[in-house]
């Protein structure tokens, strides 16, 4: 049983901001409710108003002009379906086939995943790696946020309080450019995941991108791991993958918890990295 | 900070239009109403049960507009316009849908708790892939939970049933 609660149906983004606004933090947006209503029926939020954001058509998808845009209300299901993530991003597509289960694929969002940024989640990982920009929208204003700028904390973003997430855009990957995404877990959540994108011009790899999440609070890019990897020949990058693993392990700012101790998942993010750029390179 | 939650819904009610099982169903629900408690208490309709509560085992697997979702985390007003599936409403007239037949023959269920969110959950697979393979089946039914069988028998059932549907 849930507590009542008041449901708002906006037709626009600005009056969802607007709802926002005017009735703070007794109001949260509602979209596919796979993590919100979990955590309302737990007792752990309450709100007297839910805005159910499922009616503003911010559920397409498009590929123009080098970028893929996805509407933050997609469901993984859509994001499963699409030509554009089949065709232009598999290694999302793959992490969206593997998210949850197919009951959570089918009613969760993308959006609605970055923005309640549980820790022991897999698409904001893989987006950091590939570039992503979260597009957020009030009434009036429209920024990019980069995602490795997007989550701060658990269950923390950088939207403000009146901010919608309303697309996020993905670089398309040019022909040389490889990525992966490895998650690890055996409990209903993952434990741990990494993420990896790069170019391999040849014998060569550049431009590497490097992310861990789901072993701290938030998934983080690990600049110091990629250095490892960037502008090396491929075979000086293998040589390096244990060292970049062990940094990158160390960046996750993992914590000792029911998913395992700190030292198992910062051998963990090692293990998978090394698998990610086998994966990505071959 | 103590509010009268209540108060702030103001005897809000939805009005609900759906399908269940085939016929018009026209029902005024809350917004905190869940479809698992609508579809239980509401309706009668018991098959699906409330398991986990979270989500994560799919003993309260209803399929909506075809597709498996999780009564017990999904708002009830949610359905309007949709069309709605229980295990109640698999079976024909009294003919029973291949799955369940094959379920019976094979050894598909054991104290059978998890049994409706079992087969609504494979009809949405084979009606999606009327052929799957074994890792696809795997796949898909990874999130329904069974304590008994050792999911043996519901594989072999499942695949039963999709040999038998193909060749119709």
């Amino acid at each position: 049983m849930l507590r009542r609660f008041r449901l708002e149906e906006p037709q626009s983004v600005a009056e969802t901001s607007e709802l926002l606004g005017r009735f703070g933090d007794s109001a949260k947006i509602y979209a596919g409710g796979t993590e919100l209503l979990l955590a309302m029926k737990e007792g752990l939020v309450q709100y007297e108003r839910l805005i159910n954001v499922k009616r503003l058509g911010l559920n397409q998808i498009s590929a123009e002009n080098g970028t893929v845009k996805i509407g933050a209300l997609c469901t993984h299901y859509e994001l499963e379906l699409s030509p554009a993530i089949q065709q232009r991003l598999p290694s999302l597509l793959k992490l969206e086939h593997n998210v949850a289960n197919v009951r959570v694929r089918q009613a969760g969002t993308i959006g609605g995943n970055l923005c309640f940024a549980e820790p022991h989640a897999d698409p904001g990982t893989l987006l950091m790696a590939l570039g992503a920009k979260m597009v957020s929208e009030t009434g009036s204003a429209k920024r990019e946020i980069a995602a490795e700028d997007f989550f701060i904390d658990a269950y923390e973003t950088s939207l403000t309080a009146e901010e919608v997430l309303t697309e996020i855009r993905v670089p398309a990957p040019g022909a040389n450019a490889r990525s992966a995404y490895l998650k690890f877990g055996y409990l209903e959540r993952p434990s741990v995941g990494v993420a990896l994108a790069f170019n391999l011009n040849g014998a060569s790899v550049s431009d590497v991108r490097i992310a861990v999440g789901c072993a701290g609070p938030a998934p983080k890019r690990v600049a110091e791991a990629e250095a490892l990897l960037d502008g090396k020949s491929k075979d000086e990058a293998t040589r390096n993958l244990a060292q970049a693993g062990t940094v990158a392990g160390r960046a996750a700012e993992a914590i000792s918890d029911l998913h395992g101790a700190q030292d198992y998942k910062e051998h963990i993010v090692g293990v998978l990295l090394k698998r990610a750029f086998q994966a990505a390179v071959s | 900070m103590a509010t009268a939650l209540s108060r702030h819904s103001d005897g809000q009610t939805i009005p609900v239009s759906f399908t269940l099982n085939g016929r018009l169903q026209e029902i005024d629900v809350e917004p905190h109403e869940l479809l698992l408690d609508v579809v239980r208490d509401r309706l009668g309709l018991t098959g699906a049960k409330r398991s986990c509560d979270v989500q994560v085992c799919g003993a309260c697997t209803l399929l909506v507009d075809g597709r498996p979702v999780s009564a017990c985390t999904t708002l009830a007003f949610e359905v309007r316009g949709r069309s709605v599936l229980t295990i109640e409403g698999l079976a024909d007239n009294g003919t029973l849908h291949p799955l369940q037949q094959a379920f019976i023959e094979h050894g598909g269920f054991q104290c059978g708790f998890c049994t409706p969110g079992m087969l609504l959950a494979s009809k949405a697979l084979l009606d999606e892939n009327p052929n799957p393979s074994e890792e696809e089946l795997k796949h898909f039914m990874h999130g329904n939970l069974c304590r008994c069988t050792g999911y043996k028998k519901i594989i072999e059932s499942i695949m039963a049933a999709a040999r038998k549907m193909r060749a119709k």
